[in-house]
């Protein structure tokens, strides 16, 4: 029979945990939250001012130094690399949102389905056959998605986005279906049951709102892969095309010049780096917060 | 003083980064071979006390004062973990409370053993593996030999618990420490469990510190008593002398809560308030202290009986047989089950193919409107699924459930609709049963919201109900965080009874709960089902909070009805063999105490 | 035990069979016309209907499934409308290459990340520990091609110790293909050992939070032996689980990798193939790559049991 769980020791020693992960949670959340608003800053600022034209050509300066007049320096043809950073986090945060969009809207009510299928016995086969598809779609990484839907039409942003968002779909759909389970198991549930509430109220009610966390801390870590896949896509040159500015692509032009001016590599990868930590410690501390097993653990 | 076996001084723990602490000045000792019973609620520190004597506080935790064992050099507080290590096992030992997660779960039971022997090097290597069997042997583990290879996860939780008695006592230590050892196990293999720890510290000559929430256990089991309360010691003493005289309110209060076979002038269960008018447990042994004189008693309490309760009999012709149990008076009964069974069929994929699991197997019984039948049984009785069956939320496999006019087998899903307005449920577990995300008052209205009420009047009777189970209005714009077990059992109860349902299903409801909250919880469950006229189910596995509540009782085991009667009848004569160990097994204060003294 | 793999045998084979359905789907019948999208959008009718003829294009999907399926099971991944070359080879040739790649990197990824993590864990609250967290916390945002671009620069370019590109078989000498081969391995696995780091880490503290370990303590070993005695080997399931993972990514970021370094791995075949439009080379890549994340994730699936009794008991 059950104990009386609010004798065990480890009820006794767990007052100061909570408090210390409070301290740390927020530490880790803050330092996500910064640099995600210094990257939406920066390609909002876009729409209305860029220090110089993305597409001015300047012959004269080329692979220039941080300077004055261009503080992150130029690229081959003399254009301003902080107005292409600038603008390149538009491509960034847009693959984002469209492809978390896709994989939260998809994968969510997926997995919520095949949980609430999984009590039927109708169901359950219908359930096991969604996570098997699933499990299946696991196989195919965003970035090998990508590369075969860039083989299928034509390579550029669209294609990536919905590639990099199809693939994310499984990770949503798990985290859902696991976290229904959980409250559909729960005594809660059964009370409501009791009440005469009927499975969509129970959805609604009870199912969405303690889910919503861990969909939350999973959307977050889709936001970091998908600023990869998009980077990684464009560095192949199959992601977002010329002339549109994306960091990807400007790295991968940075190439050449490695040797004679590493600072054009120095830049789209810093703020790659930045993007997919910001996203990354977003998670972690919103892990922290929604997930109480993962309490106490550190975060960075 | 100077021999004693453990002295602890001034032992106060702080939280790093804490101001207040969470042990206050706490200040024990022990003699060589004495076994003291540390005693308090949850949050009391009694388990803090324990791991500093082990030298296994959590490193979050501050710990100021001495704790000094015989045989160790200097202070355990401040010992190296090196030092530590080479004590453990060789001069003080633990059980922990939950024998499921204490084994390593990749590791063979006779490894895990042989592994404590090896450590500290005592045994020759060659006589290990015949050590590990003597020892697995002295715990009473059916067939050592083969428990040998067996993995903790092919073990009950009893079994897990033996084998971490043989651990703890490999190295025969001059302490061990057994922390809540049986609070995790089924009332019957508890009773063999504290038994098996008298008889094996006994044969090492070991003392003990026997950390419980229970005081019928401790009075079994130890010599002295120590009880804490809030981080504090707030009174010693022999068994005796706290069961009989308790000096501080609230061991009173603690002792006279935990007593339920007393009640106050108004019949009620007494609580920390009320203890002040309790008597104490003695001279009113009762017929459940099979200890080694049970028969004396038993016959003793036949005559008791039979003369207070005659008419019991009279109206209670005995059952035909044990799977077929009729209660209640003769008129038609409001809850009827006939001929139940439920089978879960495991279900595998592709391959797997498994014989179904008989949760319930033919069982039937009748329930009179009005009446309060218990529901007694161990983890496996299959008492949980006849609940769902009741509540239709599942349905037999096979057999008939009529509740009120609805057969709940065949019924539409608009008349298990209607049937579950009539039936409500208090669930075990007041932290799970509470959507944690939703207002108390959200809560407690849900059910009438399937109902369709409009939000007015369904805030005005949340109202009502919150205030009828003693809780402030306040608490409706609260999440159930922020309020206490025993409180959110109360609101648990509120949402069953705001649409006044004809019938109260109460699974557990205590279970979970302190023992100076069960009584009040339970005197407010009593109250309620007589100002609103319920059918009570009661289920639980505990007999002494049956036999308090319920006129009629029904005792089940793996699925089958094994005995079942009114409430007094099955205490004063068990007739199933089963049914006796179960009230034999049962812990009760004056049942202890009599044995202790 | 047996019925458990057995299990996992069959789900590994229907998962192959309904993804390589997905894959001829989207290559073959989702576009409309690969003799069409190999010659271009300019080619004239007749020249795509001759295209077609050549190799078997006009016959109705399900045939040209079969045909594909069926010439795979026996080696054949057939030919290449746009070189006109057998595809088997090049496969065959560029997936040795990554695999070296990849294994190499997976192996150098766990020996730096399971000690690291580990001691990240047991110094939770020191200063080291706190550094190793962050540091792999950093690790894990730098995409492998950056970490490429950013090795190349120190010790290609300045240092000048490794070549920046280039690959050179083993049995064309020992020495040039370990010296061509440290760049690439090390970016790929940087990354992959800050993840894993973590995840040992947090592995590590859970189990140390383990009643188990407490009894181990109990029973005379001190934090540190009962982890290694107790813990590390229940840590090991949640790591070998990302270990997979991480194993099936590598796979297929190992592409970039493999663009920057000029390495002839099957991911500058993949590339490559897209960019002639070559829909049957990148149709046959993509079915191998599948296939060898499927494979590891049956081999993840199979070491389970090993690992844990409980899951060997259960079937």
């Amino acid at each position: 029979m059950s104990g009386d769980p609010s004798t065990t020791s480890a009820g006794d020693a767990s007052v100061d945990r909570g408090r210390r992960t409070k301290l740390r949670l927020n530490a880790s959340m803050i330092i996500g939250a910064v640099l995600i608003l210094l990257i939406v800053a920066l390609a909002l600022v876009s729409f209305v001012w860029t220090p110089y034209d993305p597409s001015a050509v300047d012959p004269a300066a080329r692979l220039q130094p941080s300077s004055p007049e261009h503080p992150f320096g130029t690229d081959k043809f003399g254009r301003d690399t902080l107005t292409w950073i600038m603008y390149g986090a538009r491509i960034t945060l847009m693959v984002g949102i469209v492809a978390v969009g896709i994989a939260v809207l998809i994968g969510t009510p997926i997995g919520i389905i095949a949980a609430v299928f999984a009590q039927y016995p109708w169901g359950a086969w219908l359930s096991a056959v969604i996570m098997r598809a699933n499990d299946i779609l696991l196989a195919f990484p965003a970035l090998l998605l990508a590369i075969v839907f860039a083989a299928v039409y034509q390579p550029g942003t669209g294609p990536a986005m919905v590639a990099v968002g199809i693939a994310a779909i499984p990770g949503f759909a798990r985290v859902a279906r696991s976290g229904t389970m959980q409250v559909l198991g729960s005594e809660y549930v059964r009370a409501a049951k009791a009440s005469n509430r009927n499975a969509p109220a129970i959805a609604v009610v009870h199912v969405l709102p303690n889910i919503a966390g861990m969909v939350i801390v999973q959307a977050s870590v889709a936001f970091a892969i998908s600023v990869l896949a998009e980077a990684g896509l464009s560095f192949l040159g199959l992601g977002t095309q010329a002339p549109v500015p994306s960091w990807g692509r400007m790295l991968q032009e940075s190439q050449q010049f490695l040797s004679t001016q590493p600072l054009l590599a120095l830049w789209p990868g810093l703020f790659i780096a930045l993007a997919v930590l910001g996203f990354n410690l977003l998670g972690d501390g919103l892990r922290d917060r929604f997930d109480p097993k993962m309490e106490a653990r550190g975060n960075g | 003083m100077a021999e004693n076996l453990l002295e602890v001084r001034n032992l106060t723990i702080t939280p790093a980064g804490a101001e207040a602490s969470v042990l206050h000045d706490v200040s024990l000792s022990l003699a060589p071979g004495e076994r003291v019973g540390l005693i308090g609620e949850s949050g009391s520190g009694k388990s803090l006390t324990a791991q500093s004597v082990m030298g296994l506080l959590p490193s979050e935790l501050r710990a100021q004062g001495t704790v000094s064992l015989q045989g160790f050099a200097g202070n355990i507080l401040e010992a190296k973990e090196r030092a530590l290590a080479k004590m453990r096992s060789d001069l003080v030992s633990m059980v922990f409370q939950e024998p499921m997660s204490a084994l390593n779960p990749l590791m063979r039971i006779g490894d895990q053993i042989a592994e404590v022997l090896r450590i500290h090097g005592e045994v020759a290597r060659g006589d290990i593996p015949g050590r590990v069997l003597d020892l697995l042997a002295s715990v009473r583990m059916p067939d050592p030999n083969s428990a040998r290879y067996a993995y903790p996860h092919q073990m009950s939780g009893g079994q897990r618990q033996r084998v971490m008695l043989a651990i703890a006592l490999a190295n025969s230590p001059r302490l061990l420490i057994c922390d809540e050892p049986t609070t995790a196990l089924d009332v019957t293999v508890q009773k063999h469990m504290l038994d098996l720890i008298s008889e094996r510290v006994a044969a090492v000559q070991a003392g003990l510190l026997f950390i419980t929430h229970d005081l019928a256990v401790v009075a079994g089991v130890c010599d002295r008593v120590i009880v804490m309360y809030a981080g504090r010691i707030v009174e010693t003493g022999s068994v005796a002398q706290i069961f009989t005289d308790p000096q501080h309110e609230y061991t009173r209060g603690l002792l006279a809560s935990s007593d339920l076979e007393a009640t106050d002038a108004h019949g009620k269960l007494f609580t920390l308030k009320t203890a002040l008018s309790y008597a104490g447990p003695i001279g009113k042994a009762g017929p459940n202290d099979e200890t080694g004189a049970g028969e004396e008693v038993a016959a003793e309490d036949e005559d008791e009986q039979s003369s207070a309760d005659g008419p019991a009999d009279v109206r209670e012709p005995a059952p035909a047989s044990a799977g077929e149990a009729s209660i209640g008076d003769g008129s038609a009964p409001l809850i009827d089950v006939s001929g139940v069974s439920k089978h879960f069929r495991s279900r595998g994929l592709l391959l797997r193919r498994r014989s179904p699991v008989r949760a319930l197997d033919d069982i039937s019984f009748r329930v009179a409107s009005g009446q309060r039948l218990g529901i007694v049984g161990e983890s496996g009785s299959g008492k949980s699924t006849l609940l769902n069956l009741l509540s239709g939320l599942d349905r037999p496999t096979s057999g008939h459930v009529r509740v009120g006019d609805i057969r709940v087998e065949s019924a539409s899903s608009s008349a298990l609709r209607s049937l579950r307005e009539d039936l409500q449920i208090v669930f075990q577990d007041p932290f799970a049963s509470l959507d944690p995300r939703m207002r108390v008052e959200d809560i407690v209205s849900e059910p009438l919201i399937a109902r369709g009420i409009a939000r007015v009047e369904r805030l005005a009777r949340v109202e009502e109900m919150l205030l009828a189970v003693d809780l402030d209005t306040k608490a409706m714009r609260r999440y159930p965080h922020q309020f206490s077990g025993g409180q959110r059992q109360r609101i648990s109860i509120a949402r069953a009874l705001v649409t006044r349902p004809q019938i109260l299903v109460a699974d557990e409801p205590v279970s979970a709960l302190d023992v100076s909250v069960r009584s009040q919880v339970l005197n407010l469950l009593t109250d309620l089902v007589d100002d609103y006229a319920l059918t009570l189910l009661f289920v639980s596995h505990d007999l002494g909070v049956v036999k308090h509540l319920c006129s009629d009782v029904i005792v089940m085991k793996d699925g089958h009805i094994v005995e079942s009667g009114s409430t007094e009848d099955i205490y004063a004569h068990p007739r199933e063999e089963y049914t006796r160990s179960l009230i034999a097994a049962t812990p009760s204060l004056a049942g202890a105490l009599a044995s202790a003294t | 035990m047996i019925t458990y793999v057995a299990n996992r045998a069959i789900q590994f084979v229907l998962a192959l069979i309904v993804a390589s359905v997905v894959v001829f789907a989207l290559m073959s019948i989702l576009p409309g016309n690969a003799a069409q999208v190999a010659l271009g959008t300019n080619a004239t009718p007749d020249a795509v209907a001759a295209l077609e003829a050549r190799y078997g294009l006009d016959q109705p999907p399900l045939i040209r499934y079969f045909n594909w399926v069926v010439g795979m099971l026996s080696g054949d991944f057939g030919t290449s409308y746009v070189t006109g070359a057998a595809i088997t080879p090049v496969i065959v040739g560029s997936v040795q290459v990554t695999a070296i790649l990849v294994i190499a990197a997976i192996i150098l990824a766990i020996v730096i990340a399971v000690p690291l993590g580990t001691f990240a864990a047991l110094e939770q609250r020191n200063w080291i520990g706190v550094t190793i967290s962050a540091l792999s916390q950093i690790g894990i945002a730098v995409p492998n091609f950056l970490a490429a671009i950013i090795l190349v620069i120190i010790f290609s370019l300045t240092l000048g110790w490794f070549p920046s590109q280039g690959w050179m078989a083993p049995v064309e000498g020992l020495g040039g293909f370990l010296i061509r081969l440290v760049l690439p391995v090390v970016s790929l696995a940087l990354v992959q050992a800050a993840i894993l780091t973590r995840y040992v880490r947090s592995a590590v503290l859970d189990v140390m939070r383990e009643d188990y370990i407490r009894t181990a303590r109990a029973k005379g070993l001190t934090r540190t032996k009962a982890l290694f005695v107790h813990g590390l080997r229940n840590a090991a399931i949640p790591v070998i689980t990302v270990a997979g993972v991480q194993l099936a990514t590598l796979l297929v970021g190992a592409v970039i990798i493999e663009q920057i370094f000029v390495i002839p791995g099957i991911g500058s075949e993949l590339v490559r193939a897209v960019a002639n439009r070559d829909l049957v080379t990148v149709q046959g890549i993509v079915m191998v790559l599948v296939f060898l994340v499927l494979i590891i994730n049956l081999i993840v699936d199979v070491l389970y049991p090993i690992v844990d009794p409980r899951i060997r008991n259960a079937s």
